[in-house]
């Protein structure tokens, strides 16, 4: 038993999985990107930010396969509409309720979530789609292969990471809405327009959905209920990370990635997600702030 | 006088109705919408008190499956069974309730530890497909043919499993009437305000939470494991999972989160609300030009999402508690008015 399972562990498939979890952390960190900016400044979670990916797959589905245009045209598009999405969750739900209790902000965005998986199976109905793309894989030895699309999922998770961090650092706006998440009541007493700021941050939220969204659609079948079934692991990884902590939340995509893979390789890819959202229960009970958080 | 009138009149007519002879369709909907009318209140019991928890899916699956699993792989009768369900649940309850307690873990965040507690319970499920049967569902083995009070199995027989379903929804109600003139009752308050306060009057803040959180569990568990019975079938799409914890909170929103009856009416509207619109529009296909079809069976769940937005930001507490505000402002003008007169004569 125990020389089957140090076997196992060193076999060459294990470093494969450790690998495809790194791959697989990647698409996770930019799934929960767009969600956590979203929270460090504005203070609300969206529970339907899965369903605005949804929307997005469909919308690059729609757009390269029955409107034949190019894949990146598609892809802009589907960044478009997420965007827009974003910016009406926020102008139509969330600023009524910015002064209301923060479980009231949350489970109106809860509202949103079936009203977009109602609407995506009146429009689409609930057949599967996929793009049909197949970006083929990375031979590395004879044995190993990695996917392109995680590999590319990887290296654009990281450059928006990276443009993401800048534009929050560097640029001027960037400034204001660092400023905003610091403090609330202040900001407005030195005249900037928070309205204005929330409005952009739900947009810019919005549009990483659309990435996110192209990512999965190169990997994964389109249905309305699509949502579910990474939207739990996208919020506790925003919260692992510290909610609102764009870095934290990049690393915790690793943790979670790696502990649902490595759970895949040694018995099914379902014990892996539990063994993550035990992992996350666990951690929050240590640090209620997420692991990467520093202490205030 | 006028109210108990009225409360009789209501259980007179509860008692009667299955013997009015609406056929099998109506009574199977009243039977369902008690069940479930049971696990919103359950959760009601402590969302009431700003304890928001999104993992009741969890509770009701445990209720289920536990009963059901014991009842096929051991030959335990559920009258065993069920309260090893409950037991389970309000272990699981305390495991994951009393860190979260303990460590002030509480708001959305509390919320999603909660939710994470629905995907374990699902992914759970799912990875012993073998034994649970996973996303197909699974089946209590039925005992003979007919009634078997042995394995609480009803089939073909509406009336037995309405008094059943009746006489659990009332046990609930009552309970939220016990918690509503207990003195917990304004401890819980009093921490749902401000913890450290309260603390400092000596509540003792964790032992209250968990003790609701506990009573909670149970009843949610005891609710999967009556709609096992009935329906002989679950799986973890109809009691668990994240869709149904979800749904849990927001039958509760739509009623009345306040009040004793306002999970039961946040369960006649949303169920009757669901099953109107799906008798109504129908499921098929409905196509508006040669290219464009529109898949109607979305559209209950489209009404549903815009009613609680639209609940959430105008009536937050919920259509009984916004009644209730009303007619205590009418009594109270009503009231003013009479004194006014009274001194103007």
């Amino acid at each position: 038993m125990f020389g089957e399972f140090t076997e196992a562990l060193f076999s060459i498939f294990f470093i494969e999985t450790l690998i495809n979890g790194l791959l697989l952390g990647g698409v996770l960190a930019l799934l929960s990107l767009g969600l956590n900016l979203i929270f460090g400044v504005i203070d609300v979670v969206w529970i339907c930010y899965a369903e605005i990916i949804m929307l997005g797959m469909y919308t690059i589905f729609f757009l390269h396969v029955e409107g034949g245009l190019p894949l990146i045209v598609a892809a802009a598009g589907g960044i478009g509409v997420t965007a827009l999405l974003g910016w009406m969750t926020h102008r139509f739900v969330i600023a009524y309720l910015l002064d209301a209790a923060p479980i009231n902000q949350l489970l109106a965005t809860g509202g949103l979530l079936f009203f977009f998986q109602g609407a995506a199976m009146v429009a689409f109905g609930i057949e599967f789609r996929n793009l049909g793309i197949s970006l083929g894989s990375l031979a590395i030895t004879e044995d190993i292969y990695l996917s392109w699309t995680r590999l590319s999922s990887f290296t654009i998770a990281a450059g928006v990471v990276v443009v993401l961090y800048l534009f929050l650092k560097r640029s001027y706006l960037g400034a204001a809405i660092r400023a905003i998440s610091q403090d609330r009541e202040i900001m407005v007493l030195m005249g900037v327009n928070t309205k204005r700021l929330y409005l952009l941050t739900s947009m810019i939220g919005g549009g990483l959905a659309g990435l996110a969204a192209i990512l999965l659609a190169l990997q994964y079948d389109i249905h309305p209920f699509i949502g579910l079934s990474f939207g739990p692991i996208t919020f506790v990884i925003c919260v692992m990370g510290g909610l609102g902590n764009l870095v934290g939340g990049f690393l915790a995509a690793f943790i979670f990635s790696e502990l649902i893979t490595i759970g895949g390789y040694f018995a099914d890819l379902e014990w892996g997600y539990v063994m993550a959202f035990v992992f996350f229960i666990t951690a929050m009970f240590i640090r209620p702030e997420g692991l990467f958080q520093k202490k205030s | 006088m006028n109210n108990s009138f009225s409360i009789i009149a209501i259980g007179a007519a509860l008692l009667v109705f299955p013997l009015l002879g609406f056929g099998g369709y109506p009574l199977h909907l009243v039977i369902v919408i008690l069940i479930w009318s049971f696990a919103y209140t359950a959760w009601s019991i402590m969302g009431r008190f700003g304890l928001v928890s999104l993992g009741h899916g969890a509770f009701m699956a445990i209720g289920g499956y536990v009963t059901a699993l014991l009842w096929n792989e051991l030959g335990l009768s559920p009258w065993f069974g069920i309260p090893t369900a409950l037991l389970c649940a309000a272990l699981v309850a305390i495991i994951v309730g009393y860190p979260c307690f303990r460590f002030r873990i509480i708001g959305h965040y509390f919320a999603l530890v909660t939710l994470a507690l629905s995907e374990v319970v699902r992914q759970v499920t799912m990875a012993t497909r073998d034994i649970t049967g996973g996303s197909l569902g699974y089946t209590p083995e039925r005992h003979g043919d007919g009634w078997s009070v042995w394995a609480i199995q009803f089939p073909d027989d509406r009336v037995v499993f309405y008094y059943i379903a009746l006489a659990v929804w009332a046990g609930g109600i009552v309970i939220w009437r016990l918690v509503d003139q207990s003195m917990e009752r304004y401890a819980l308050e009093a921490i749902s305000e401000d913890e450290d306060a309260s603390a400092a009057v000596g509540v003792k803040v964790t032992r209250e939470k968990l003790k609701i959180t506990v009573l909670s569990a149970v009843m949610t568990a005891f609710s999967g494991a009556i709609y096992c019975q009935y329906q002989l079938f679950i799986s973890p799409d109809t009691i668990g999972g994240v869709g149904i914890s979800l749904q849990i909170v927001f039958a509760v929103v739509v009623g009345g989160i306040y009040s004793a009856l306002g999970p039961t009416v946040g369960a006649i509207i949303t169920l009757l609300l669901a099953e109107v619109l799906r008798i109504w529009v129908g499921t098929a296909e409905v196509c508006i030009s040669e290219k464009i079809c529109l898949n109607v069976a979305g559209i209950p769940l489209l009404v549903y999402g815009i009613m609680l937005i639209v609940f959430i930001i105008f009536l937050p507490k919920g259509i009984v508690g916004t009644i209730a505000d009303k007619w205590a402002k009418r009594a109270a003008t009503m009231k003013r008015e009479q004194t006014f007169r009274a001194e103007g004569s």
